[in-house]
């Protein structure tokens, strides 16, 4: 069982990851980006063909180069354009990258996928036994990742995301670079993403196409919606709710004996979709909200007020 | 008198010449030359449709030409893109009011001073020292025009939340913060209670005294003959007649182009 819990946790740090990264494009900025799956893939990729080479850490950092230069390069060309037809050129993008992957066999093996991907810290994982070292590596990750976006978000840049969110020309009105902002917020987040993919495969040790379905893009949607938009500790607790849902439904089947597993695991998608309805009526603003610049934070001076 | 710029261009600041803009079979601006001068309030006014939101998007970046020039001190700014505008010190404010509303009333104002070094990704995490000075810095100016504008009350208060009037004095106030030479409002007045009409009356006189120049786009006769040191009346997306206000609403001309007459 704990070995178990200790899986679920680290799936959460995946996903976590990959909620944080969007949570700076759509939650911050405004990007809608369904092809977050391509990102990921992107990073798991790269992690998985080149640690054996050049090692993990270099591996994780060309996973981050490769899938921020990609991010950048589809906002260069894609990010003028209006909400809705940003949503059709990510997800093409996610698809792209999946077709890409299963078709070009010379380089990612096609739907056989890649094995024996090295893990980080493996001698000392073995020592200690189970995959505590690897769960203390993710959620490591997962710490650092978070500092540094709630950092953006807190900065001047995080509030000129917010703004074009809120309104793309008024702020370039105020003179804000809108195009470049918005260029920056994707590439960072796609780094991220980058990153994720690379502890996918590190984790699991073996990748292949299937694992790299839009799914993977929902969920991560879910996760910053259930969180609340803008908000990374929201998003914390929203991952981890949505990985709970998923896990935990798992053991319905225990307790209820009159329907079968085939019939169960359809039902635990529609549980989630309940779950996410109920948050939204009942939570609109999501779980927790973004921070925002008070007076107080700046004019010591002033009394604080309720 | 219905020529375009009479006066000396030494005065200057914007001028847009001969510009056209076309929408489909539609002109919007049609042939439209105009000066707005250097510590002046000028206001342009015409009936509906005459082009005068247009041209004021002509004259921030927001809507190119297809023909014509924009300048500002002389220099060519019509192909120079929106954000561009506020570092040459042209702010403006929106008809309607177009908040940053899930932005505090005073992230509104911390947000729009220029050259900001915590808008960088990298400096947003490393360079925290320095751009907190600055924020610290805007702070002390966004709390003192929030006094002036009277809503420093307000100011943690999400900004989708105020009223038409209060929304058109934080549009405004944000403008300030980029320390413009010029600020081209658009309809100042439109859906503003009296009392607070006299208060953005007060202030606009108040930072002409100080030195910016206005344009206003705006309905509000009232409003113009009480702010406006000239005016320029526009009609299918030309100039018709520049003057004083007492001298354009006389024009024979312009009481046309308001009712419909047949000339």
């Amino acid at each position: 069982m704990i070995a178990y819990l200790i899986t679920i946790t680290i799936l959460v740090c995946v996903a976590a990851l990959v909620g944080l990264a969007l949570n700076l494009q759509w939650g911050l900025a405004g990007l809608v980006n369904f092809g977050v799956v391509g990102f990921v893939a992107i990073g798991a990729y790269a992690a998985a063909l080149l640690a054996p080479e050049i090692g993990w850490l270099p591996a994780m950092a060309v996973s981050a180069a490769l899938s921020a230069a990609f991010s950048a390069g589809l906002a260069l060309l894609a990010i003028r354009l209006e909400e809705n037809y940003l949503a059709i050129v990510t997800i093409g993008f996610g698809e792209v990258v999946r077709l890409v992957i299963l078709n070009e066999p010379w380089l990612t093996n096609g739907a056989l996928g890649i094995a024996d991907i090295p893990r980080p810290f493996a001698a000392l994982g073995d020592a200690v036994g189970g995959d505590a070292v690897f769960l203390v590596f993710a959620v490591a990750l997962v710490a650092l990742a978070f500092v540094t976006l709630e950092g953006m978000a807190r900065s001047p840049f995080g509030r000129a995301l917010r703004a074009i969110r809120d309104d793309a020309t008024v702020t370039s009105a105020l003179g804000k670079n809108v195009f470049a902002l918005r260029v920056r917020a994707f590439a960072v987040g796609g780094a991220v993403m980058g990153i994720a993919g690379a502890l996918h495969a590190y984790y699991l040790t073996y990748i292949d196409p299937g694992q790299f379905t839009p799914i993977v893009t929902a969920y991560a949607f879910m996760a910053v919606i259930a969180g609340g938009r803008g908000s990374n500790v929201g998003l914390l607790v929203g991952a981890g709710s949505i990985m709970a849902l998923l896990e935990g439904t798992r053991f319905l089947k225990d307790f209820i004996t009159v329907i079968d597993g085939v019939q169960l695991s359809a039902l635990r998608l529609g549980l989630i979709g309940v779950g996410i309805v109920l948050l939204l009526i009942l939570r609109p603003q999501g779980l927790a909200p973004e921070p925002r610049r008070r007076t107080s934070d700046v004019l010591p001076d002033r009394t604080t007020r309720s | 008198m219905s020529g375009p710029s009479t006066s000396g261009s030494a005065l200057s600041l914007l001028e847009v010449r001969g510009v056209a803009k076309r929408y489909g079979g539609l002109a919007a601006l049609d042939g439209c030359s105009l000066t707005l001068e250097t510590g002046r309030i000028t206001g342009l006014i015409g009936p509906n449709g005459a082009g005068k939101t247009t041209l004021l998007n002509v004259m921030t970046g927001l809507v190119r030409p297809d023909e014509g020039r924009v300048l500002l001190s002389g220099r060519d700014v019509t192909a120079a893109a929106p954000h561009r505008f506020a570092a040459l010190g042209v702010a403006r404010t929106f008809q309607i009011v177009r908040e940053l509303g899930s932005l505090t009333v005073f992230e509104n104002l911390l947000l729009a001073p220029r050259r900001q070094s915590g808008e960088g990704v990298v400096a947003s995490l490393f360079g925290r020292r320095k751009w907190w000075a600055e924020e610290s810095a805007n702070a002390l100016k966004a709390k003192a025009l929030l006094e002036r504008v009277g809503l420093y009350k307000l100011a943690d208060q999400q900004s989708g939340g105020l009223s038409g009037g209060q929304k058109k004095l934080l549009d405004l106030a944000r403008a300030l913060l980029l320390e413009p030479r010029l600020i081209l409002l658009d309809e100042p007045g439109a859906g503003v209670s009296p009392p607070l009409k006299l208060e953005m009356i007060r202030l606009v006189r108040e930072l002409n005294a100080e030195g910016v120049s206005f344009g206003l786009v705006e309905h509000d006769m009232h409003l113009v003959g009480e702010l406006c040191d000239h005016v320029h009346v526009m009609a299918e997306g030309r100039l018709l007649v520049s003057g004083t206000f007492g001298d354009v609403v006389k024009d024979r001309r312009v009481v046309e182009a308001y009712l419909g007459v047949a000339a």
